[in-house]
């Protein structure tokens, strides 16, 4: 027997060093914007310090109603497809050899190093008309002349999937991997089919994982304001691209903060209902 | 009438033959052991029962019909798994009634049914608890009665007390054999630990390599070990090289006669002598077998003297009681209960 290492083995002072970081570089930026956010617009190009509502008015209008849904949609839907092909692609992973999973694990990592500019410029650039696949349609006699498949809802949401998917494994591995396969004979010695065993065993008690992979890249695909810019039409351009394009266009600042306020309250909401619905199910 | 039978079993995992030829019939309502050292196969021959693995040859029947190609939902068997696998999502009693579930057996059946289950595995009224909030034991009890909600023609077992402590196990495998003595569902348990067959078994299947070396009653298997893997598998032994030499059991230079009761497997020539401790004499140097002893353990309920003669090591267990006349470095002569002697190859 050898004595457990104390579990308040670092100093506690050390723990004050990451506060006043996440203090200086989160919340007093976030304090900030939350100012600047009900502050006054100078027309010419700045604000002034003041109380008004007048940007969150602005925001309450059908236009930008439909701004909100087209960016909660294509973050919903990317989210989904990242986690509906995650799943799968990850029970498969676990199930291969030591090596394998290693260096399919280490080329997914990779993947997260690439930046959203490269993805999305290599996406436009391999979906376009001129050299994309198009044209290898057109060589291989599927399609009657090359064509474009880039500005599209398409070519957006394979952009956000493109980022998100390796996200969605890496949250899906470790819970997968550890699973016990005892589970599943169990589940089969007792009569369930193959499907039944899968929706009945598997789903119900990765529960946690899935509603956690889809937080995940809902979320992350939600900040991004590239993509949409590169790889979609204006109708798709997402509350980010909005917020970029008020901010930094338009020089205005305040509508551009209440924006972002207004965005995270629903991402919370959102991420707040959807880990409600993971662990009430997980307990009945 | 023979519930279950095995024809000719053989398991290849690449090069590896797990199991070999094997062939065996266990009567109805029998609880059966199938023991051995990791990787006898005793767990693949499990599994194949199970149908949790696809034999490479030989048929499996239950109850006259060929289950070889029947897929394992289909065979209506109990099983409880080394890790349980009780299902963490689920309370305990929709963990035992889920193949009940599976069937289509309405909710008031199931939750009776579960009654009867938890009252017969004595846990009555836990139903409604999660698996996390029972101890290893609950848990371990849940699982049997998980794996004999449906009646089962035959309950499979694999290492289940495996992860339980030793008290607690001894006390789990008297229960388990008294729950199946009183349900008479016939039995197939695996395990490594040979105490554990002979308190459970009816029969004991023992194994090395995928084959099967022997399967008797626990008794016959103890007295009567038919070679020298299985005589120092089960319980203890002392293996001392001998030779069969006109009718005589020639051991270390010594000679003993052949005596009524001995069990002699081998005509002549080199083989392996079995004398269980128990069996085991001390007398005076020039009496018997001259060995030096070299420990000596007092447990209380009986003594353990350890002997070295020649190049081998001989135990003794003695009876408690009376003065010990014997130290460590004293020179004694052992002998072996006439009638008690084993020679095997």
């Amino acid at each position: 027997m050898t004595d457990t290492p104390s579990q308040t083995a670092a100093p506690r002072w050390l723990g004050l060093w990451p506060a006043a970081m996440l203090t200086l570089f989160f919340l007093v930026p976030f304090g900030i914007m939350l100012a600047v956010s009900v502050a006054h617009r100078d027309v010419s190009g700045f604000y002034e310090w003041g109380f008004e509502w007048g940007s969150y008015a602005r925001f309450l209008s059908v236009f930008f109603a439909k701004v909100m849904a087209v960016s909660l949609s294509v973050s919903l839907a990317a989210a989904a497809i990242c986690v509906l092909l995650g799943f799968p692609f990850t029970v498969f992973l676990s199930a291969m050899g030591h090596t394998a999973q290693t260096r399919i694990l280490v080329v997914l990592l990779s993947v997260l190093a690439l930046s959203e500019v490269i993805i999305g410029f290599s996406l436009s650039t391999l979906l376009s008309q001129t050299a994309g696949i198009g044209n290898l349609f057109h060589w291989l006699g599927l399609i009657p002349e090359p064509r474009a498949y880039t500005p599209s809802l398409f070519a957006l949401i394979a952009g956000l999937c493109y980022i998100g998917f390796p996200f969605a494994v890496l949250v899906l591995y470790p819970p997968i991997s550890r699973l016990d396969p005892e589970l599943i004979e169990a589940a089969r010695v007792m009569g369930a089919s193959g499907t039944r065993a899968f929706f009945g065993v598997i789903i119900p008690n990765l529960r946690g994982a899935i509603v956690g992979a889809f937080i995940l890249v809902f979320v992350f695909t939600l900040g991004s304001y590239l993509l949409p810019q590169l790889l979609g039409r204006s109708e798709h351009w997402t509350l980010s691209v909005h917020i970029t394009d008020q901010a930094i266009y338009q020089s205005n600042l305040p509508f551009a903060a209440a924006m972002s306020v207004f965005l995270m309250l629903v991402a919370l909401a959102l991420v707040g209902l959807a880990s409600l619905a993971g662990r009430e199910r997980g307990a009945a | 009438m023979t519930t279950l039978r095995i024809e000719g079993l053989s398991k290849l995992f690449g090069t590896f033959k797990a199991l070999d030829d094997v062939s065996l019939e266990i009567p109805n309502g029998k609880f059966v052991c199938l023991l051995g050292p990791s990787g006898c196969g005793k767990t693949t021959l499990l599994r194949v029962i199970a149908g949790l693995e696809t034999p490479s040859a030989g048929r499996v029947f239950v109850g006259g019909a060929d289950q070889t190609l029947v897929p394992t939902h289909k065979r209506g068997m109990g099983m409880v798994f080394q890790s349980l696998a009780l299902f963490p999502h689920l309370d305990v009693a929709d963990n035992i009634t889920y193949p009940l579930a599976i069937r289509g057996v309405d909710k008031a059946t199931r939750r009776a049914r579960a009654e009867e289950l938890l009252d017969l595995v004595r846990l009555p009224g836990l139903g409604a608890r999660r698996v996390h909030q029972l101890s290893g034991g609950q848990r371990q009890r849940v699982a049997i009665a998980r794996g004999l909600s449906i009646n089962p023609q035959v309950f499979l077992l694999d290492e289940p007390l495996s992860a339980l402590d030793a008290s607690l196990r001894e006390h789990m495998q008297i229960e388990l054999r008294q729950i199946q003595q009183r349900l008479g569902v016939t039995t197939v348990v695996v395990t490594h630990d040979q105490k554990e067959a002979l308190t459970m078994a009816d029969l004991v299947i023992v194994m090395k390599d995928g084959v099967i070396q022997q399967a008797g009653a626990p008794m016959e298997i103890y007295h009567n070990p038919a070679n020298a893997f299985v005589a120092g598998f089960i319980g203890t032994t002392n293996l001392l090289p001998c030779e069969i030499k006109a009718g005589a059991i020639s051991v270390l230079g010594h000679s003993l006669a052949v005596a009524d009761g001995d069990r002699i497997a081998v005509s002549r020539g080199p083989a392996s002598l079995s004398v269980r401790p128990e069996h085991v004499l001390l007398g005076a140097p020039e009496e018997g077998l001259r060995a030096e002893v070299t420990f000596v353990r007092d447990l209380g309920e009986s003594r353990h003297v350890l002997m070295r003669a020649g190049d081998q090591d001989i135990t003794a267990h003695l009876p408690p009681g009376g003065a010990l006349l014997v130290a460590p470095g004293d020179t004694v002569g052992v002998n072996f209960r006439p009638g008690e002697r084993v020679v095997v190859q």
